[in-house]
């Protein structure tokens, strides 16, 4: 029942939109919750049904570990053979996509967690939003959201995975600018459309090329042609696709180079942040690639670009969020830089160590977010952690689950980050042989960053001296309880979320890597069937080998949270006002490259925005657009013009020839001349008729007169 | 017996004359063109009258049957008729255009 009724999963958020769009504006705001809380609550329970359902299906020997698909319609290409063209190998294929979802491992932990997560912010919102304006607005853009995810999450080809993807980009543009009668938040709306458009251009490109390479945009089809083994590892039509569709997942999951858009995107209201620029759609690049996995292992440059890619992200970003002081933003770099992490585990086929990773960090980074709006709602709208301190008693289940929140992302065990990072982790510096521990080292170092700065935003904001004015503290309250259950509920996950994966050398079973195995196992397969270097079987192997390393690594990693920690504390535990950076004191150039973000934006603006000029020029490629446009205007222009002009000139002359030369003297000279010779004879013309009979009779008068007298 | 003027062809020629040069005077001096086409009858008549006055001379000394200029000037009075005809419709044809009658006003045919 639920499962064949899995389309009503996004239809009902979709309900909810048009219902706040339509009617909102007229509807109390108790309604508004009632109506868009309800949908998701609704879809949520639909989740839990159709994967229940599913796993009972999936199990059954005729179905086993087969994905289910549901198909609706059809709605591009039809059996009519309008939409054919020709694939790779040369054979007729049809362009069609479905309107079909698809439910399998994969697919049902995003549903799961997107409709848990987004119940739980939604609930918070009608808390944290309940005395802003544009209440019904702000829950009918949640809800459009949640529909587009659902929709990418559940679709079951790319082009409808990109009409979620496509939808959730333009929801994530009108929440970043919900305040969008304040500049900044219009233009970094603008700046995460933008960026994300780049990477869109990349993901379409990927997409023409699966359909070109395969015939198909049917996860399912790509996924049995690619395994089937009629294409060599290293396929370079499967490695330029591949490395496109990576293209749009750094878009969309904020990667080098693309990351920028999303530490402004924290202009929106918190819960945005905590829902869509953390939890679920920043992992959509994930999912996409999780998605195409069966294609990135046959393509091993693909795999190294997303693994060092990745690697990088993961400790650029931390290494930016050690020295910022708004605390929204410290956690919008470390989501780039856990989004790092889950590519980087993607690059070295951990693929469901990545999927992990997403799956706890949707938990904790949703609680460090919503706990960060709890504070900033406290603190009467401030966000600037030198004006906090000394909040823990004051709002002390804030407080708590932060904390909580904090302990799993800096990986403390028995904490969710714990698990999932240190499978990261360990799955880096077991792959390839060893080929990755270099990465291995930069994800370590991302660690001891993290717990740092994450331990800092703890100390700076609940501890130390309060530095907040007086008119503040005097407000300072505990935020009501629809914002706190949630907080709760999260924590609750934040703690217990790693549990599903315990891993064996722990004693456990890995139960989470087991449900994923039918979506990924299938990579490792190829793999040993080619007689390459396995990348996920070795992992495996090197699993059963080394598991005192594994221990040490382990070991390592805690020890790295711990010492991230205790250096956090010393710093700042005491803050008080004016209090210094460590990192300023020790190093101030340093200091100030991390404060300004590495001067990414500033050199994007001298590269690519054209907000940079020297005198009137402008620089970059907006620079190099408008000397283009010049060159044309002035130059390309000016010589058809110019052309144009001579055109004109030898007609002008041509003409004036002809007028005065040819037809003057040619034609009428001649006319005129004859005119001034025939001007006597016409004298004798006058006209009067007696005259010429006087002159007659004269004449023959005279004529007598000669011929008689002569 | 002779006292009483005989009248010979020669007063018929003078006659003839004296009414010739009346029409040409008349054609070359009146300005009427109903007066002019009346000029021009009258030296066509004097014309007629010198043709019936050879006639009569050369009835004389050939015969009754020399009558040629008699049947000569009939033509010629049939001329007139048919002259008359066509001279007063082309004055008609002029008044209607210019509203005159007046021959010094017919000076279109120039240069």
């Amino acid at each position: 029942m639920f499962l064949s009724h899995i389309w009503l999963i996004p239809l009902l958020p979709a309900f909810g939109a048009t219902v706040m769009f339509f009617f909102g504006r007229n509807l109390q705001k108790a309604a508004v919750s009632a109506v868009c809380v309800g949908t998701i609550l609704l879809a949520f329970i639909m989740a839990c049904g159709a994967v229940w359902q599913y796993s009972a299906w999936s199990s059954t020997p005729e179905h086993f570990h087969q994905p289910f698909e549901k198909p609706l319609y059809t709605w591009l290409g039809s059996d009519t053979g309008h939409l054919t063209y020709n694939t790779q190998s040369g054979k007729p294929a049809e362009f069609r996509a479905d309107v079909a979802f698809l439910l399998d491992p994969l697919s049902s932990i995003w549903l799961l967690f997107v409709t848990g997560v987004g119940l739980l912010i939604h609930i918070y919102s009608t808390g944290y939003m309940a005395h802003e304006g544009g209440y019904y607005r702000f829950f009918g853009y949640l809800n459009l959201f949640m529909f587009s995810m659902l929709t990418l999450i559940l679709a079951n080809n790319y082009v409808l995975l990109f009409v979620g993807w496509e939808g959730v980009g333009l929801c994530s543009y009108l929440l970043i600018g919900f305040y969008f009668h304040r500049k900044s938040a219009s233009d970094a709306a603008n700046k995460a459309f933008i960026v994300n458009r780049i990477g869109d251009a990349g993901f379409l490109l990927g997409m023409f090329f699966i359909a070109w390479i395969f015939g198909t945009l049917q996860f399912t089809k790509v996924t049995d042609l690619a395994r089937a083994g009629h294409f060599a590892i290293g396929d370079h039509y499967i490695t330029l696709a591949t490395l496109l569709l990576f293209v749009g997942a750094c878009g969309k999951s904020a990667q080098l180079p693309l990351y920028v858009w999303l530490p402004d995107a924290m202009e929106g209201p918190t819960p945005v942040s905590a829902l869509i620029h953390a939890a679920t759609m920043v992992t959509a690049g994930v999912y996409m690639v999780a998605r195409s996995n069966a294609l990135f292992v046959l393509a091993p440059m693909s795999m190294k670009t997303v693994a060092i890619v990745g690697a990088l992200t993961a400790i650029f970003a931390a290494s930016i969020g050690l020295v910022q002081n708004d605390i929204k933003r410290v956690l919008a770099y470390s989501t780039v830089s856990q989004l790092g992490y889950m590519f980087l585990a993607l690059g070295v086929g951990a693929f469901s160590a990545s999927v992990f990773h997403v799956f706890t960090h949707a938990f904790f980074k949703a609680l460090l977010f919503l706990g960060a709006g709890a504070v900033i709602h406290s603190m009467s709208g401030e966000q600037d952690m030198r004006n906090m301190g000394d909040l823990a008693h004051r709002i002390p289940i804030t407080y708590r689950t932060m904390l909580v929140a904090t302990l799993a992302i800096a990986g403390i065990p028995p904490f969710a980050g714990f698990f999932s990072k240190d499978e990261i982790l360990w799955q880096t510096w077991a792959s390839e042989g060893g080929a990755y521990r270099i990465l291995w080292g930069v994800g370590y170092a991302t660690a001891l960053m993290t717990a740092f700065y994450m331990f800092r935003l703890i100390y700076l904001t609940f501890f130390g001296k309060p530095r907040m004015s007086h008119e503040v503290e005097h407000h300072i309250h505990e935020c009501p309880n629809s914002m706190a259950v949630p907080l709760l509920i999260l924590a609750l996950f934040s703690l217990s979320a790693g549990w599903f994966s315990w891993p064996p050398s722990l004693g456990g079973s890995a139960r989470f890597e087991k449900f994923l195995d039918p979506v990924f196992a299938n990579g490792a397969q190829v793999f040993q069937e080619e007689g390459k270097a396995a990348q996920l079987a070795a992992g495996e192997k090197e699993a059963e080998h080394t598991s005192p390393v594994e221990y040490g690594l382990m070991f390592l990693s805690v020890a790295a949270a711990g010492v991230g920690w205790f250096m956090a504390r010393r710093a700042y535990v005491n803050a008080d006002k004016g209090y210094s950076e460590p990192i300023a004191a020790a190093a101030p150039p340093v200091y100030n490259v991390l404060l300004n973000k590495y001067y990414v934006d500033e050199g994007y603006d001298y590269v690519f925005t054209g907000r940079r000029k020297i005198g009137d020029v402008r620089l970059g490629v907006m620079g190099l657009g408008e000397a283009s446009s010049w060159f044309d205007a002035n130059v390309i222009d000016g010589a058809v013009n110019g052309a144009g002009w001579i055109t004109r000139l030898t007609a002008t002359v041509s003409s004036w020839w002809d007028k005065w030369i040819i037809d003057g003297f040619g034609v009428n000279g001649p006319a005129i001349f004859a005119r001034m010779l025939s001007y006597p004879a016409r004298l004798f013309e006058w006209g009067l008729v007696q005259w010429y009979a006087l002159v007659m009779t004269a004449g023959l008068v005279g004529f007598v007169f000669y011929y008689v007298y002569h | 017996m002779d006292t009483m003027l005989h009248i010979s062809t020669l007063h018929y020629l003078v006659l003839g004359a004296a009414l010739f040069l009346l029409g040409v005077i008349g054609v070359l001096t009146r300005r009427n063109v109903v007066i002019v086409l009346m000029s021009i009858e009258l030296i066509l008549n004097a014309v007629n009258l010198n043709l019936v006055a050879f006639s009569h001379y050369w009835q004389g000394i050939q015969g009754p049957n020399a009558l040629h200029g008699q049947v000569f000037a009939i033509f010629v009075i049939t001329d007139a008729a048919a002259e008359a005809a066509v001279g007063l419709g082309i004055l008609i044809a002029f008044f209607r255009n210019k509203e005159t009658i007046n021959v010094d006003e017919v000076n279109l045919l120039k240069w």
